[in-house]
């Protein structure tokens, strides 16, 4: 059970929330120009690490914002959180002991 | 106007009011329970970073919207406005004074041409109230928040889970009781289920309805 | 019967109030204070059981929750429980336990024929046997099932209670020894939140069964001034009798309390346990450490127990387990065993030590006190089998891995034997936390956490009570001083007067005999599930190199105990069969719970009633007056249909249906889900999100919708209003609402921050009350005055806003049911008020309440699709049929381009069409294969299912829906759905079955 800190509401139990996908995966500006491998790239390949990851997640429970969380998929610790539109943290092998 | 006799509060079936007279002398139970019903509520969004629309709110309703996540301005016995995300509000009135409300709001927000939401929710939720000494043990039954004095203390809110439902909490006691009293608005349809649950949650500590 | 073994005084035992209780049938007395084991135990009472696969007679073997062998089934019928710890069952009067694991009793035991065949029974012995031939596995559970018999589950339905509780702390103290108390103290005077959680009955752990000084005073007198100090202080909560048994991510701890002394029935006015769900900022983790056995042939009889026990059952309950004790040490510890033993009056035959020339200061003592110490020697064997009589003791050779000389028998009934302590690493494990091997005494400690941990005491490898004391304060003022907090006065480990030197432990795991390994006896790793080295021996050669593997392989530490006592010393042989280190050959995984946890527990109060959140729309209690059944939408409750009198179900939905189609029916039409959506972008936003066009929808209209995800694949539909400028109002079904807005949501605030659009729930807000049928209009005349129902004045796909019944109300002109119908949405709170108005007024025309059942045949005659029912995540709108709203001019919406993906755009996909059963009157199941050739038993080639199937009331046949491989292409053929034997033909046709022109829309 993660504890996840939204960036509005502050510490929740991770039942508040939803695990969206993997984050920063962006919508191609024009998808009909896209040949079909290119468009099964955008819609069904991700990187699925063992280690840091960047992911979207939404305060379901609570404001109803969507965020993006690098947590490290293999420890569980939750290593940055940020909103929508902000740089991602460049990934570390660090985790948090809360 | 409907006639007041033809209004259902999600509750009413539980014929509380009844209840409430009954158990009206009931004395050391821990916690007390009520339901506080029709009250007005309407939903704002908007952008906090645009003194218009803060202006345009403040003008329609008297109160400020706060910044503050998880925090409500003004006082339970008037009008309130609590932060739901970080760009929207609910707006608490008494029955009554909703439509006045919702009409200063809607005529300032939209007919400003401002980019703004105005929905009136008074309909889609009702107000659960708990108290007593043993209230936050009972709410601590349901729901994983620190509800601890130090960390939700008077005038603090949270979107929560409480019991499987979703809720809005409010805190609403005195600086220094430090049991607490609570508010929960709950969706209507699960109304019936929370009140039934945190009944239940509340048996060892003894109960009654106001 | 009297209590033999009953010391007359000492121990925590309270003497003045006796207990009667039963095992397997005779009755017995203890005494309060002590467990069912100690109670059985002073009465004389040791073997309590037969073990899994040999039925072997099994005694008590610890004092704790480590206990391999003494389960038990406490009390009968709906409170009966099945396999708990004797020794952690505190005793109450009218306690009536059995053996869980004999037939028809531990003193006789019909299955203990098994063991005379062990040779036959080896490990993987069940794998290498019974999965052959598969058809027979069958006969062989039922066999295997009755013989393993590990307790009977409860027939009747729990009479008990059990909820859950959140807390948050600053500091969790998980055990209530020495060093947990030293610590929680400590952290208490910072001022932190702290939980200090034990799972005895008792604070002190450890201390409870020693005879220890500390500050000059009886141990247990300082425990009882650490308890009131803890009990005075506001901020901290003691948690007795409760097992912290799970340790997850990011600090996450759960507990097990039991909130009643009589652990079988629970307490009068609360919960009989309570899951305590806590998170913490840091966790000290004071485990203790459970004594290990020395591994001897035959250690599995009864009267084998550990020294350690032995001392519990003296110094805490004073009861003598035996009447005449023999130890078995590698190690100084197991010496205040025979000196505790021996200065209570009890009879100690020997200490038997497996080191050459042990000197420590505790073996002085024992040589003082007069105790014979037999050192460099061994139990070569037992005698005795359903209580032990005595042992055989042999020299060991120098490296320990045989024995020699001559042997003498020493006559006992009890052996308590002592392979040193294993630190309890199951919490840290839990959480991710790494175990190093430290060789000195062949322990595994804590090492590196993922958590806000600190590990104290013998949990942290420190066994002696003054270190144990200094580290649990150490571990409160590490974590004070992360959290920042300062500890209030000066803190010191109180003064200990029991500490002395102990000289090193002997690591030997496997004590020889005159016989290779498995030969005139058994070494027992696992007592319950019957694991011996010679198994594990076997595992390693027959290429079991994984310690996980062979873990499985042999059951090694899979019984209900998971291996407490046996793991490290059977990983230990492992490693060395496989000429490995242990550290290279590792241990298994700790996961949690690290004792069993009751499932009543674990549900709480989300049982019956609470199980699920029931939603209720504002005409519930009319539906339920009615009669109806009602049918699960998601959380929401929907009357489903009403049945009249003793009708069956397809006679009332036949009624109902007919009553829409000739004259007006009612539904609860509530649950859909609605958002209210405000801004200048709203219609460019609806165009993105669905296929069809949005741009020109004009005030007062209403247009159908459908969604995809970027998949191609449908995701939801519905109706959606202009209701005024930049204003509209969606429908989505009723199930998929939340994930809907929380889509639409994810768009808006991720990939088109730049439009302008607020979306607001307001699916609570309205009862929506769905009006159908040819009189439909003129009841709804009745009804209102300043809405002009006439076809032209409020045509079809539109909406106005008026009052009905006096009530302020947007009435919709939709249909899903091929009638002419309305939609009224009112305020929530009069929606009762008008429904049953409506129904009173209606009485004239026949009005009738229909069900979702009804409206899901009606909208199956018009062919109309159902998300979740005709769609399941791989289907197109063009699979639908459904072109016709899949816009080619838009140049893009959500899910464009995969419908030109080559998968996707294929002409021979399934497809949705209408099947027409040869037989008129066979309603097919819906979710049936559907072939097109059939074949005398299968495999057979599907090419589709079916999706919806109903009887058609107006239509005199049955009629189903079902997606088809190229079906459109087959419409006409003739298909088969072969169930149980029999084989139903049909024909493939259009899914439109009903008023194909839609005439009846207007009335």
């Amino acid at each position: 059970m993660f504890l996840i800190t939204c960036p509005w509401c502050g510490e929740r139990e991770e039942s508040e929330f939803t695990y969206g996908h993997e984050a920063h995966i962006t919508r191609p500006e024009d998808p009909s120009a896209l040949s079909d491998d290119e468009w099964a790239d955008y819609l069904f390949m991700r990187k699925n690490p063992k280690g840091p990851h960047l992911e979207r997640w939404v305060h379901t429970a609570g404001c109803r914002r969507w965020f993006n969380v690098q947590r490290n998929t293999h420890t569980n610790a939750i290593m940055a959180i940020y909103k929508i539109g902000e740089t991602p943290p460049k990934a570390t092998t660090a985790g948090n002991k809360s | 106007m409907v006639d007041a006799y033809r209004l259902r509060s999600p509750l009413d079936h539980l014929g509380l009011t009844a209840r409430a007279q009954a158990e009206a002398e009931y004395s050391g139970t821990g916690v007390v329970l009520s339901e506080i019903a029709h009250l007005c509520l309407i939903n704002i969004r908007g952008d906090a970073s645009d003194p218009a629309f803060i202006a345009a709110v403040e003008k329609s309703i008297k109160l400020t919207p706060p910044t503050a996540p998880n925090t409500v301005a003004g006082k339970p016995s008037q009008s309130r406005i609590m932060w739901l995300g970080p760009d929207e509000w609910l707006v608490i009135t008494k029955p009554g004074r909703g439509e006045r409300a919702m009409a200063e709001l809607w005529k300032n927000l939209k007919d400003g041409k401002l980019h703004a939401a105005v929905t009136d929710s008074s309909e889609a939720r009702t107000c659960i109230r708990i108290e007593g000494p043993r209230a936050r043990e009972v709410l601590a039954k349901g729901c994983p928040i620190d509800l601890h004095p130090s960390a939700f203390g008077p005038g603090q809110s949270a979107q929560c889970i409480v019991a499987k439902c979703g809720v809005m909490l409010v805190q609403t006691a005195q600086a220094k009781d430090t049991a607490g009293t609570y508010e929960l608005y709950v969706l209507r349809s699960f109304a019936t289920y929370l009140w039934t649950w945190l009944e239940d949650a509340s048996q060892e500590f003894g109960v009654r309805v106001a | 019967m009297t209590q033999s073994h009953r010391l007359y005084d000492g121990g925590r035992v309270d003497r003045s109030q006796p207990i009667n209780f039963s095992f397997n049938g005779r009755r017995y007395t203890g005494y309060q204070g002590d467990t069912l084991a100690s109670a059985l135990l002073a009465n004389g009472v040791m073997l309590v059981g037969r073990s899994f696969k040999y039925h072997r007679p099994r005694g008590i073997f610890s004092a704790g929750t480590e206990e391999p062998n003494a389960l038990v089934q406490l009390e009968r019928g709906p409170r009966t429980i099945a396999n708990l710890l004797a020794t952690r069952v505190p005793l109450y009067e009218g306690l009536d336990a059995s053996s869980v694991n004999s037939w028809p009793s531990p003193n006789f035991d019909l299955m203990a024929i098994n063991g005379l065949f062990h040779r036959l029974l080896p490990a993987g012995f069940y794998y290498k046997t019974f999965m052959w031939p598969v058809s027979g596995w069958k006969i062989y559970e039922h066999f295997i099932r009755r013989a393993a018999g590990l307790g009977r589950s409860p027939e009747e339905p729990d009479q008990d209670t059990y909820d859950k509780i959140n807390a948050h702390a600053d500091v969790v103290v998980v055990g209530a020894g020495p060093a947990g108390l030293a610590a929680a103290r400590t952290a208490a005077l910072s001022g932190a939140r702290v939980i200090l959680v034990d799972e005895q009955v008792e604070l002190g752990g450890q201390l409870l069964s020693e005879r220890f000084i500390i500050e000059g005073k009886p141990a247990l007198e300082w425990v009882a001034e650490v308890e009131e100090e803890l009990l005075a202080n506001p901020n901290v909560t003691v948690l007795k009798h409760t097992t912290a048994f799970g340790y997850y991510d990011h600090n996450f701890i759960c507990f097990l309390q039991n909130r009643a002394d009589n652990v079988a029935f629970g307490a009068e006015g609360r919960t009989r346990q309570r899951v305590w769900r806590v998170r913490a900022k840091r966790v000290i983790l004071a485990t203790g450490a459970i004594e290990r056995p020395l591994i001897y042939v035959d250690n599995d009889r009864p009267g084998c127990m550990l020294a350690g026990a032995l001392r519990a059952y003296v110094n805490r309950y004073g009861v003598k387990p035996g009447t005449r004790h023999v130890i078995f040490t590698n190690n100084d510890d197991a010496y205040r065993t025979a000196l505790d033993l021996k200065a209570a009056g009890a009879d100690v035959a020997c200490v038997i030590d497996i080191r050459p020339d042990p000197k420590g200061e505790l073996v002085t003592r024992a040589h003082e006190a007069g105790i014979e110490v037999i050192e460099n020697s061994a139990i070569s064997g037992v005698l005795g089998s359903k209580r032990v009589k005595g042992v055989e003791v042999m020299a060991l050779n120098e490296p320990g891995d045989s024995v020699t000389g001559r042997s003498r028998i020493v006559q006992c009934d009890t052996i308590g034997s002592s392979g040193g302590w294993n630190p309890v690493v199951h919490l840290h494990s839990h959480a991710g936390g790494k175990n190093v091997w430290r060789d000195s005494d062949g322990i595994f400690v804590p090492g590196e956490t993922l958590q806000a941990e600190h590990t104290a005491g013998a949990n942290h490898g420190n066994f002696s009570l003054q270190a144990a004391l200094t580290d649990g304060i150490q571990a409160a003022q590490d974590a004070a001083k992360i959290l920042g907090l300062k500890i209030k006065g000066k803190i010191s480990a109180p003064a200990v007067g029991t500490d002395v030197i102990e000289e090193p432990w002997r690591l030997l795991w496997y004590i020889p005999t005159t016989a290779p390994t498995g030969q005139r006896g058994k070494h027992f790793l696992d007592p319950q599930n019957d694991v011996t080295a010679a198994d594990v021996q076997l595992a390693a050669r027959e290429g079991y190199r994984s310690v996980e593997h062979a873990k499985r392989y042999t059951t090694l530490g899979m019984a209900t105990d998971q291996g407490k006592t046996g793991n490290i010393p059977g990983h230990a042989i492992l490693a060395s069969a496989l000429g490995q280190t242990i550290p290279e050959t590792g241990t298994t995984t700790f996961r949690p719970p690290y004792s069993p946890v009751t499932m009543g527990a674990l549900a709480g109060r989300y049982v019956g009633e609470f199980f699920d959140p029931i939603r209720r729309t504002p005409m519930y209690e009319w539906h339920e007056q009615a009669g109806c059944l009602w049918e699960d939408v998601s959380q929401w409750k929907r009357p489903w249909y009403y049945p009249k009198d003793s009708e069956s179900m397809r006679d009332a939905v036949n009624r109902e249906c007919l009553a829409v189609r000739n004259n007006v029916g009612m539904l609860d039409a509530t649950t859909l889900g609605k958002i209210d959506i405000q801004g200048p972008d709203a219609a460019e936003f609806l165009n993105r999100v669905y296929t069809n066009a949005w741009l020109k929808l004009a005030p007062g209209r209403c247009r159908y919708g459908l969604m995809l995800h970027e998949d191609g694949m449908v995701f939801d539909d519905g109706v959606t209003s202009c209701l005024g400028e930049n204003h509209y109002l969606m429908t989505t079904t009723s199930g998929g609402a939340p994930n809907v807005l929380a889509w639409l949501e994810e768009w808006l605030q991720t990939e088109w921050p730049e439009l302008k659009v607020y979306l607001t729930s307001v699916t609570e807000q309205y009862a929506t009350l769905q009006l159908a049928g040819p009189n439909a209009r003129a009841l709804l005349s009745e009804f209102t005055s300043d809405i002009d129902l006439d076809n032209e004045a409020f045509p079809f796909m539109s909406w106005r806003d008026g009052t009905v019944g006096g009530i302020p109300a947007r009435v919709f002109r939709i249909s899903f049911t091929g009638e002419q119908s309305f939609e009224i949405n009112v305020p929530a709170s009069s929606g009762l008020s008008l429904w049953t108005d409506i129904m009173i007024a209606g009485e004239k025309y026949g009005i009738t309440p229909f069900g979702t059942e009804t409206m899901h045949v009606l909208r199956a005659e018009k062919g109309f699709i159902i998300v979740g029912q005709e769609t399941d995540g791989t289907i197109t709108p063009l699979d639908l049929g459904m072109n016709w709203i899949v816009s080619k001019a838009k140049p893009d919406f959500i899910g464009k381009r995969s419908l030109a993906r080559a998968d996707t755009a294929r002409p021979d996909r399934k497809h949705l069409v209408g099947l027409r059963t040869i037989d008129p009157e066979v309603v097919l199941p819906e979710g049936a294969q559907l072939v097109a050739e059939t074949r005398a038993k299968p495999p057979m080639d599907m090419i589709g299912h079916v999706t919806s199937s109903y009887y058609s009331a107006a239509l005199g046949h049955s009629i189903a829906l079902a997606l088809v491989k190229n079906g459109r292409n087959r419409k006409g053929d003739t298909i088969y759905v072969p169930i149980d034997g029999t084989t139903t033909a049909c024909e493939v046709v259009d899914p439109i079955f009903y008023d194909l022109e839609g005439e009846r829309l207007n009335g």
